[in-house]
């Protein structure tokens, strides 16, 4: 732990103190605080098994999520007070026989693949938006800041379902629309991160020993505004799967059979006055991992800057 | 103060303009609208019908002036579906979605102002965790499940309150929470976070020292400032609602602006869509104009940048 302590302090005086050679080591201070941060932990702990259980999800469950079996519809979860349910299906089975476990499971790599997509799409428009606004600034700047502000004054949702309606819903285009429209926390943050890091003495000195502007933006600028980037793309990955969602909920997402939570809560819609775990359960696990990667953005956004707390 | 409104002023009316033309070309991202309303498996001579009636065949710039000119002069053409002018809907729903939209955001600052500003008189507190709790939770509830669970307890289990139509208040009751609640927690952040460092300042230790009492020196002195960015916070939300009200009108059934767009999107009524997209994004230019002119006005620093 102290081994990157040693050398500076043996060359200083020959001499060690206590405090010198058990003073952790920065990359320990950064474990220790993420280990202490409990929303982080949380939050990491039900995004991981969220994760594990879409990727296994054949191995989870012994169901096809598209299977329909119309003669066992409709069965209670487990622990419904009632004779029909039964551990072959945990969480029952939905209007049309299909296990609601199985389609909870497959649901979930639909959310984090629209979300993890759409992410990146906006991630690399608004990374490239804000970056060269904010260390160019000038006229480029003043553009940027209109394209952020034309976009903002459009409303979202709509804007997807009427784009998403004119072309014809399928996975690739809600990936695609969502990531063209939801840029624009990205451009924000950092155009004033790259703003804030411009400014100091080693960006100076790397422009004063002739560094070329893309070397200058990748080795000095990027290292140094990458610890917003991954808070912004949590928060924006948890975004685009509420949006998709909501998309998928009013008819214009993904579209049946394919299972998606959206999707789930809007089929289940007509009979949630009798059967109301129908729409608890898809929504309970949306809420889940939409908390799950809040919790985890704003974790990383405390532990990597501890004075923006708050 | 002139200098800075004639620019704001200049910037919102680019903004708007920008605005109409992205609206427009929307309907082009398909390729050939035509195809489009004509719909899958529609013979070549009804969609060559379809381009005629509707004009798709001029030249795309004329076809954009002359919307655009209509558009100024209130008229948005006539509805494909609804056999009537789109204004003419559109102005007799956009009242529903305004009380909508303004009940949700009275319902968020009643909500959230109060506990922002406990939240920051007794930081760490056992408020001030429950403030935070209830801001993170908020933030991962999706709104239309959210809405749904409302129905299923406050209209069907405990049947306190009608569960569709705009007929009466009680109507709006439920709507304005789940519209509302998503709101709360950027409130109450930004309240919590303002009313904090305005206590930290100079003059409220002034204000403390003369001896005023404790409230006096929270509302008179402290709220006031650390309000003027909520109140701007909240006009730029009440956009955003205007727009996100979409989905909860569709589950409530409330005949406002965002069940017309539902429907229009669903009948692919392409002047209707587009003339929504239109007023609920010069209704938000507005707002974020009148929000940063507010807060000029208020605080003088903010007319030089």
């Amino acid at each position: 732990m102290a081994e990157t302590s040693l050398p500076s302090a043996i060359g200083r005086a020959g001499m060690l103190t206590a405090g010198e050679i058990l003073a952790p080591s920065p990359g320990a201070l950064l474990r220790r605080r993420i280990f202490r941060h409990w929303g982080l932990v949380i939050g990491g702990t039900i995004l991981a098994g969220i994760v594990l259980m879409a990727l296994l999800a054949p191995l989870v469950s012994a169901y096809d999520p598209y299977d329909q079996q119309l003669a066992r519809k409709l069965i209670p979860p487990i622990w419904h007070a009632s004779a029909k349910a039964t551990w072959a299906h945990p969480l029952g089975t939905d209007h049309l026989g299909r296990d609601y476990l199985t389609r909870l499971l497959y649901g979930a790599q639909i959310s984090l693949l629209i979300g993890f997509s759409a992410m990146l799409i906006s991630g690399v428009i608004g990374t490239t938006m804000g970056v060269l606004a904010g260390y160019f600034g000038g006229r480029l700047d003043m553009v940027v800041n209109f394209i952020i502000t034309t976009r903002l004054s459009m409303p979202v949702v709509l804007v997807a379902l009427a784009v998403v309606s004119i072309i014809g819903s399928s996975l690739t285009v809600v990936i695609w629309v969502l990531g063209l429209l939801i840029w624009d926390r990205f451009a924000v943050v950092m155009r004033s991160a790259t703003q804030q890091v411009r400014s100091r003495e080693f960006i100076t000195a790397a422009q004063a020993v002739g560094c070329s502007t893309a070397r200058i933006l990748l080795t000095e600028i990027a290292p140094n505004v990458a610890n917003h980037l991954i808070v912004v793309a949590t928060l924006e990955m948890a975004h685009a799967i509420l949006l998709e969602a909501a998309l998928s909920f009013l008819g214009l997402g993904v579209q049946p059979p394919t299972p998606s939570w959206g999707l789930m809560i809007s089929e289940a819609k007509g009979l949630m006055f009798f059967d109301p775990w129908l729409i608890s359960i898809p929504g309970i696990a949306l809420f889940l991992l939409v908390l799950a990667i809040n919790l985890l953005g704003d974790g990383l956004r405390d532990v990597t800057a501890p004075e923006n707390r708050g | 103060m002139l200098a800075f409104t004639a620019k704001r002023l200049g910037v919102a009316l680019l903004v708007a303009l920008t605005v109409s033309l992205i609206t427009f070309s929307m309907i082009y991202v398909s390729g050939d609208p035509a195809i489009a309303i004509a719909g899958e498996g529609a013979r070549p001579a009804d969609i060559e019908a379809i381009r005629k009636f509707y004009g798709f065949d001029r030249p795309i710039a004329v076809q954009y002036l002359d919307w655009l000119a209509g558009a100024l002069q209130g008229d948005f053409g006539r509805s494909y579906t609804l056999r009537q002018p789109v204004a003419d809907v559109i102005f007799a729903r956009l009242p529903v979605t305004m009380i909508l939209g303004a009940s949700a955001i009275l319902f968020a600052l009643v909500l959230a102002i109060p506990l922002g500003v406990l939240a920051a008189v007794r930081p760490n507190s056992l408020a001030d965790r429950f403030a935070l709790t209830l801001a993170v939770v908020g933030q991962a509830m999706p709104t239309f499940w959210f809405a749904l669970t409302l129905i299923l307890w406050l209209g069907v289990n405990w049947r306190l309150l009608p569960i569709t139509g705009s007929g009466s208040w009680q109507n709006f009751v439920m709507p304005a929470i789940a519209l509302g609640y998503y709101v709360t927690p950027a409130v109450m952040r930004l309240t919590r976070a303002g009313v904090l460092e305005v206590l930290s300042a100079d003059y409220i230790r002034t204000a403390r020292a003369k001896g005023l009492r404790p409230m006096t020196v929270l509302f008179k002195h402290a709220l006031r400032n650390a309000i003027i960015p909520v109140v701007s916070l909240a006009a730029v939300q009440f956009g955003f609602m205007l727009g996100g009200s979409i989905v909860i009108e569709t589950i409530f059934q409330i005949n406002g602006l965002g069940y017309l767009a539902w429907e229009s999107i669903q009948r692919k009524d392409l002047p209707t869509m587009q003339a929504i997209v239109l007023v609920l994004s010069v209704i938000y230019v507005l707002l974020t104009l009148l929000a940063d002119l507010l807060n000029a006005f208020l605080d003088p620093r903010l007319r030089v940048s």
